[in-house]
């Protein structure tokens, strides 16, 4: 049995004004992979994720996600499919008058009817799942330094156990160690909670060690295989990506 | 929908009590489940009592965190009340699941941090008293800075940034002109009105251009011009120089060796002390032209009596008071807006603060400034 993909794109076309972004552009994300999403800068890495989860419309083409086309969909539709996803933004998009508890709280208490003390535990459970120390709950996000606003961004989107995560850029601005801890965590997470991974990144370690396929986007379209596969490619710019000093460096790892 | 839900039974196997689980143990559903197994504990220890306890998670379809948490917040609960739980019939994927909640329930929690609240008044109270008298002290601070600077642009008027000046008196003089002239003309139609109103009773409505002429001249069209400015210029100076700020512009400034003062702060002050005047003159002259027409639609005063009667009843002096104050509310003003905006730390909402800041500070300070020089005025006797 073929299982169906969680996400299915399918000739889409994204532009703004004139400029094109993506063209018929065609991709699957397979239920349970960390996919890996990889480009230069401007060809709309991060574009692609917020047409899938709805924050940009396309021109043309179909999305699915689980199943279901987004394209055509009623507010109330896309409401409970934002149940089913969690979405970490770049600096981690927190809610700056709220605390980090409170922060995880918004979508548990949005989306469920739990009392207020199941809500307290469970969003404690989750601070300590992403690695942050007990006392951080109580931290407003300007308290806290870069990887823990990221962990505490991650804490959030994972507030409903989605099935599957968005990531821009997640190890962006962290210090190597940092970095490859939020590796680690992102992985941890993935296996425990059975997740999907839609990662945008620049980090070859990233791609190296967590990654289990990794799309390339160029010339508008995107091009989908392991990083083995990929590397064998002749495509100039793949060839500079996955061949410079820092990719092998990456590899060799 | 049977399958969309999570259940639950005990059954007694000798003394192991047992609690078999199946359906869909997620977010959606601990709630249900969440108070009836609160019992189990109860119940465990009533009638015969169980010495262990096994909760069996054969039949589940579907686990999340939350009813990860609720299990082993289940399990911890019987073991606590000396009957040892364990789980069993878990897959492997829901065994790494359950340890890693357990380790995050295993961690202690600190408690929010909370007061008696009365002594939390009494802080908050004290601590708004410090604040103030803090930004007191920094603003005067601020204003001696300024100072400094502009007297070492005086000295050296090359250093002056020209085109930052004409641009600022463009965005704070000319562009302000329709709103300003319009507010005016408003207010110049209401005083009219309103003292027509009165004076009527007495037969005296001619005096209504006595009291528009000097009550314009003197108070309200600096007052209002300058309470606009602030609104609308203080709080954009704020702003701009708190986006700086945020954006680490100001620190960049200071590293490439030019001086924010210089750079950001005296252009404004100057623009703004330069225009104001301007805009006040405007606002005078549009507010006599709403009381003429009030005047002479509504009270049928002719012009040239409306005109007359008010070169007899106003002097140069009329019209120097209310103008000498505009460079000071100016200087008030911009340096306020400047000030608040170097306070602008870290996010962008404090961006949003300090410029709510910025405006009431202002208004403040030109209406307590408006007051002391009515005192002043009135110990000269003019």
């Amino acid at each position: 049995m073929t299982e169906q993909p969680i996400i299915k794109i399918r000739g889409l076309r994204t532009q703004f004004g004139t400029s094109v972004i993506h063209d018929d552009l065609d991709l699957d994300v397979r239920r349970g992979e960390v996919l890996g999403v990889v480009g230069g800068s401007g060809t709309g890495k991060s574009v692609l994720l917020r047409t899938i989860i709805g924050l940009n419309k396309a021109r043309a083409g179909t999305i699915e996600v689980f199943g279901e086309n987004m394209t055509q969909m009623s507010d109330t539709q896309q409401r409970q499919m934002q149940e089913r996803w969690g979405v970490l933004f770049q600096d981690g998009a927190l809610f700056s008058s709220l605390t980090v508890a409170q922060n995880i709280e918004v979508p548990i208490k949005e989306h469920t009817k739990l009392k207020r003390d199941v809500v307290r535990e469970l969003s404690a459970v989750k601070v300590d799942m992403v690695g942050l120390p007990p006392d951080a709950a109580h931290k407003f996000p300007s308290e806290l330094s870069g990887g823990m606003r990221k962990r505490a961004g991650l804490a959030r989107s994972l507030a409903l156990d989605p099935e599957l995560v968005f990531l821009d850029e997640p190890t962006a601005g962290l210090d190597p160690i940092g970095a490859a801890a939020f590796d680690n965590l992102i992985k941890n997470l993935q296996q425990s909670l059975k997740l999907t991974v839609f990662m945008v990144t620049h980090d070859l370690d990233s791609l190296a060690a967590i990654c289990d396929r990794i799309a390339v986007l160029i010339d508008k379209k995107i091009v989908v295989d392991t990083m083995e596969n990929l590397m064998k490619l002749k495509q100039p710019w793949m060839q500079d990506y996955f061949h410079g000093p820092r990719s092998r460096a990456a590899i060799k790892k | 929908m049977t399958a969309e839900t999570g259940w639950f039974k005990t059954i007694r196997d000798g003394d192991c009590l047992v609690v078999e689980t199946g359906g869909r143990w997620n977010v959606r559903t601990v709630e249900a489940l969440e108070g009836k197994l609160r019992r189990i504990g109860v119940e465990a220890r009533s009638g015969k009592m169980a010495t262990t306890a096994r909760i069996d998670l054969t039949a589940v379809d579907a686990l999340d965190t939350a009813g990860a948490w609720l299990i082993t917040r289940t399990r911890l609960g019987l073991t606590a009340a000396g009957i040892p739980a364990e789980v069993a019939g878990a897959g492997a994927a829901y065994v790494s699941l359950l340890e890693r909640v357990e380790k995050a329930l295993q961690h202690e929690r600190p408690e929010p941090p909370k007061g008696n609240p009365f002594i939390k008044l009494l802080e908050g109270l004290g601590k708004a008293q410090f604040d103030m008298l803090a930004i007191a002290r920094n603003l005067l601070s601020f204003f001696g800075l300024t100072l400094i600077v502009f007297v070492r642009v005086l000295m050296n008027p090359s250093r002056l940034r020209f085109t930052a000046l004409v641009y600022r008196m463009q965005s704070t003089g000319l562009n302000a002109l329709p709103i300003v002239g319009l507010l005016s003309f408003l207010i110049g139609v209401v005083v009219a009105f309103q003292g027509a109103d009165q004076l009527r009773q007495f037969g005296a409505e001619i005096f209504t251009v006595n009291l528009l002429g000097v009550s314009i001249l003197r108070e309200l069209g600096v007052l209002i011009t300058a309470i606009l400015i602030a609104g609308r210029s203080g709080s954009a100076f704020t702003a701009q120089i708190g986006t700086m700020k945020v954006n680490q512009e100001v620190d960049a400034m200071e590293t490439i060796g030019l001086d924010p003062i210089e750079i950001l702060v005296i252009p404004r002050v100057l623009a703004l002390m330069i225009t104001l005047p301007l805009l006040v003159f405007y606002a005078d002259i549009m507010a006599m032209l709403g009381g003429m027409l009030m005047a002479t639609t509504a009270l049928d005063i002719s012009v040239s009596t409306f005109l007359k009667q008010l070169q007899s009843s106003i002097t140069f002096t009329t019209f120097m008071v209310g103008m000498v104050k505009a460079p000071v509310f100016a200087f008030l003003i911009s340096l306020v807006g400047c000030f608040e905006g170097f306070n602008v730390a870290g996010s962008a909402e404090s961006v949003g603060r300090q410029t709510t800041t910025a405006v009431v500070e202002a208004i403040f300070l030109v209406i307590v400034f408006d007051a002391a020089f009515s005192i002043m005025f009135s110990f000269l006797g003019i």
